[in-house]
């Protein structure tokens, strides 16, 4: 995948210098569409930063958000790892979202020791199970997991808005959403938590999840770089002839790089539903499967740098929210736009500099 | 020879490029005189492919200027080499296997919209090259379905057909049994002969004597002699090249072969088109001995060694492994589990096999060992384990730079060889099958990697060798297996051997006389 230049260039060039350069690009088009708007760009900057930084709470929202995009990021991550895209976060977080209110919805009596490992089983069990089907059909029968993911998704929905319309309605409503959790079954929230031992901070949706999203970055990191297990995972997505020949089966190894996906990016239900809206609903995904995948390229499949990604569109999506208010000729839509020119130039067009990089930094 | 009165056909002075930090062309001076074979030869990554590429067109030099006849010319593309009249046959064909032979010659040179007058010009111009210099082959013919040998007369005849004055071959026997070789080399005389000048890259010491006229001698990237053939020796070409005395023939003690360690039988192996490679053979390896599996290349030896690592499945037969049967046709082998029993294997394609180039070195130095309970701790490799366990391998097999941290894809072609020679060598295998151990490798690293092979066989292990390199073949084995159209043919003893008949062998002509005893004790 990375081009034969990169090789000759240090590595916190490729992996420091060059996405910076890339958002940097990205903002600067973006500031072009806001002044094409009639918006001055570097008000536009600091609002969105002020509204993602700029206070407590704001900085409470923008890692609420970011956690949500770690465990995509991690999912999208680990696939890749082993050579898999796995474009089907968005499905296996809608119904790792059910496993995880499954144990919410039913086993509410548990002390909350007992009920968050339980949930996160659940979330991960959930979200593993709609990963086998593609990867089995990728594994055993060739079927490109890339279209069967994406086609798994809109299953996923499917199923969804059928449960919640017909099966888990709370009786007597209208609304397409499962009772609410009871108070046991809710993930405290960050201000809560900390309060109880002494730290005062402003109430945000930020919740204990964001603690499980740090913990699930270090286990990664051990599993991918510090296994024998993960090993074999990168050696087949590094070169499958040389896995076989090394007695490693590739078929296996999708197998199990496509079930932890699906496991991490059923921890998105702990965020948003365990965490926050304490009820199953629709659509809470929200796309954050997708963006996951931009995150991941972002961060170049290392924890890191998917922490450092995923503050980054956590702080899109609450400086935009903030931005939109105050300036209402800059709608939501406008952050989709910046959003989309940086999951491009990020993306997309992630080597586009890495020409111009290497004959800059061997002339110097 | 005549001697060059003109302007020499090809001038180079001073051309000069870098990739990087790699400085691929040092200053170089070259003349290559009117109707002459001027052969250039260098160890990979000398700079001979670079700097025809810039003779071609495909690279620009940083410095430097190209006369063709005596007039300078910028030759920014192969179009324009073309135009200049310089043809190139590259080592690896670039031909459209669906294509006939006549379809493949006017792409790119259709000269209008319509191919049927285009066609009907080639097709006389073609009789006319073909008559005249030897280039027999069937013009309807769908280029797929001939020869390696013929395909590459279809090259030569490409570049004919564009007018080129000037054809620069790179490689060009890697892929042709000896007759084959043979051949192209009375073709390069007679094209010679006709006016015609030749430019022949390659690292075959051999060839050079056999068919030049003029060498040069690239090194590091610098023009570093030029000799006229017939003043020079192989042995002074091989110095000039390494930059110091090399070793062509590495010594040897018979061969004092114990009990049998691997043995396969009746062995038939399909691919994954279900074609036979292997057809019904059977051979038996004994401690202490280098069987040697000559042939060329794609005649069933890859798959057989394939086959008999375990990797590939086998249609029929089985392997037997010191005394113990490991795969059947029902019950396949794995590569792990045959490793535990004692099977290295040095697989052909170091890139596609062998490592992982984008891992660091000490990554791809435990590959196919990643189990081993030496480089674990529970469930987590023990990073500083294997890191001090690669130091030591490449320390032994002199490796370098000597990083176990560096990326496998850093190192050069040599080196990388010697990481995987280090790999199977030092798990101290009952049995080694190695594949091609010097495809690619420096001359000053053949001969250390000859010796540890060597060196394995007198510590009575018993290495099972396929090489299309006849003379490696004949340095190292003790008995020598041909193999041709997937079965062998005929097996001869390492020292008793006449390279004509062996040769006729290869090409599936004329069985030996001793073929009778292939595949048993000899």
């Amino acid at each position: 995948m990375t081009p034969a230049a990169a090789r000759e260039l240090p590595r916190w060039a490729t992996a420091g210098l060059l996405p910076v350069l890339n958002l940097t690009a990205a903002f600067v088009v973006s500031g072009l569409v806001v002044l094409v708007i009639g918006e001055d760009p570097l008000k536009v900057v600091r609002l969105l930063v002020w509204g993602a930084f700029g206070f407590e709470e704001a900085i409470g929202y923008t890692l609420y958000y970011a956690t949500s995009f770690i465990f995509t990021g991690l999912a999208v991550a680990v696939a890749f790892h082993c050579g898999l895209f796995n474009i089907g976060g968005e499905g296996q977080a809608y119904i790792g979202g059910l496993g995880v209110a499954l144990v919410c919805l039913n086993l509410d009596g548990l002390p909350f020791w007992l009920l968050a490992p339980l949930a996160i089983a659940g979330g991960a069990l959930f979200g593993a199970a709609w990963a086998y089907v593609p990867a089995y059909l990728q594994a055993y029968r060739g079927s490109h997991v890339v279209i069967t993911t994406i086609m798994f998704n809109f299953i996923a929905s499917a199923t969804m808005v059928y449960l919640l319309v017909n099966v888990m309605i709370q009786p007597g409503q209208m609304q397409p959403e499962s009772r609410a959790f009871s108070a046991d079954a809710r993930m405290p929230f960050m201000h809560q938590a900390l309060a109880g031992i002494g730290i005062d901070l402003a109430a945000s949706p930020l919740n204990l999840s964001f603690v499980w999203a740090l913990i699930c970055c270090l286990l990664f990191w051990l599993f991918i770089w510090h296994t024998r297990a993960g090993y074999a995972l990168r050696a087949v997505g590094a070169n499958p002839t040389a896995a076989i020949y090394a007695g490693i089966s590739p078929a296996r190894q999708t197998m199990i790089a496509m079930l932890i996906s699906g496991a991490l990016a059923g921890c998105l239900g702990l965020n948003e539903l365990m965490g926050v809206q304490h009820r199953l609903l629709l659509e809470f995904t929200g796309g954050y499967g997708f963006v996951g995948i931009a995150v991941a390229l972002m961060g170049r499949g290392h924890p890191l740098g998917i922490v450092l990604a995923a503050i980054l569109f956590g702080a899109l999506y609450q400086g935009g929210a903030e931005l939109s208010f105050e300036l209402p000729r800059i709608t939501r839509d406008m952050v989709v736009v910046i959003q989309g020119l940086i999951i491009l130039f990020a993306g997309a067009l992630e080597f586009m500099f890495l020409p111009l990089l290497t004959r800059w930094l061997i002339r110097v | 020879m005549k001697e060059p009165t003109a302007a020499p056909a090809i001038e180079l002075r001073g051309i000069d490029k870098r990739f990087g930090n790699v400085h691929a062309n040092r200053s170089i001076d070259l003349r290559v005189a009117h109707g002459t074979v001027h052969g250039i030869v260098g160890e990979n990554g000398a700079g001979k492919s670079t700097l025809m590429s810039i003779l071609y067109g495909f690279y620009q030099a940083d410095d430097g200027e190209i006369l063709i006849n005596g007039r300078p010319t910028v030759v920014r593309n192969s179009a324009a080499a073309i135009a200049a009249g310089i043809g190139m046959v590259h080592q690896h064909f670039m031909l459209v296997e669906t294509f006939s032979v006549l379809e493949n010659v006017v792409l790119g040179a259709e000269g209008g919209a319509l191919l049927a007058p285009g066609k009907a010009r080639a097709r006389t111009e073609l009789a006319h090259l073909a008559r005249e210099y030897a280039l027999e082959v069937d013009i309807d013919a769908t280029v797929g379905d001939l020869p390696v040998g013929q395909q590459q007369r279809v090259e030569i005849l490409k570049a004919l057909y564009r007018g080129a004055e000037i054809l620069v071959l790179d490689e060009p026997t890697g892929a042709l049994t000896p007759p084959e070789a043979d051949h192209l080399f009375r073709i390069l005389r007679l094209l010679r002969d006709q006016g015609k000048t030749i430019i022949l890259i390659t690292h075959k010491l051999r060839e050079i004597m056999a068919v030049t006229d003029v060498v040069s001698v690239m090194r590091q990237g610098a023009m570093v002699a030029h000799r006229r053939t017939a003043e020079t020796s192989m042995e002074e070409l091989a110095e000039l090249m390494v930059g110091r005395k090399v070793l062509l023939r590495v010594e040897k003690t018979p061969a004092r072969p114990g009990r049998e360690v691997l043995r396969v039988e009746h062995l038939r192996v399909a691919d994954g088109y279900g074609v036979e490679r292997v057809k019904d053979v059977s051979l038996s390896v004994h401690a202490g001995e280098i069987v040697g599996i000559a042939g060329v290349s794609g005649n069933g030896q890859s798959e057989l060694l394939e086959a008999i690592a375990g990797i590939r499945p086998l249609a029929d037969g089985r392997v037997v492994l010191n005394g113990q049967p490991v795969a059947t046709r029902r019950r396949g082998s794995d590569p792990r589990k045959l490793r535990h029993l004692g099977l290295a294997h040095v697989p052909e394609d170091r890139h596609r096999m062998g490592l992982i180039l984008p891992f660091e070195a000490c990554e791809s130095a435990i590959l196919g060992y990643q189990d081993d309970p030496r480089f674990n701790i529970g469930p987590f490799l023990d990073y500083r384990t294997i890191v001090a366990d690669t130091a030591v391998k490449m320390g032994a097999f002199d490796v370098r730079p000597s990083d176990p941290h560096l990326r496998t894809a850093s190192f050069s072609g040599g080196n990388q060889q010697k990481i995987v020679l280090a790999r199977e060598i030092e798990h101290d295998p009952d049995v080694l099958l190695v594949g091609q151990p010097t495809r690619g490798v420096d001359i000053g690293a053949i001969e250390a990697i000859h010796r540890r092979l060597i060196a394995m066989r007198d510590a009575g292990k018993a290495v099972l060798l396929v090489s299309v390199e006849l003379d490696e073949i004949h340095m190292l084995a003790d008995r020598i297996l041909v193999m041709s159209n997937g079965s062998i043919v005929g097996e001869v003893a390492g020292d008793a051997v006449d390279e004509g008949q062996l040769g006729l062998m290869m090409a599936g002509i004329a069985p030996a006389a001793s073929a009778a005893g292939a595949g048993t004790m000899p």
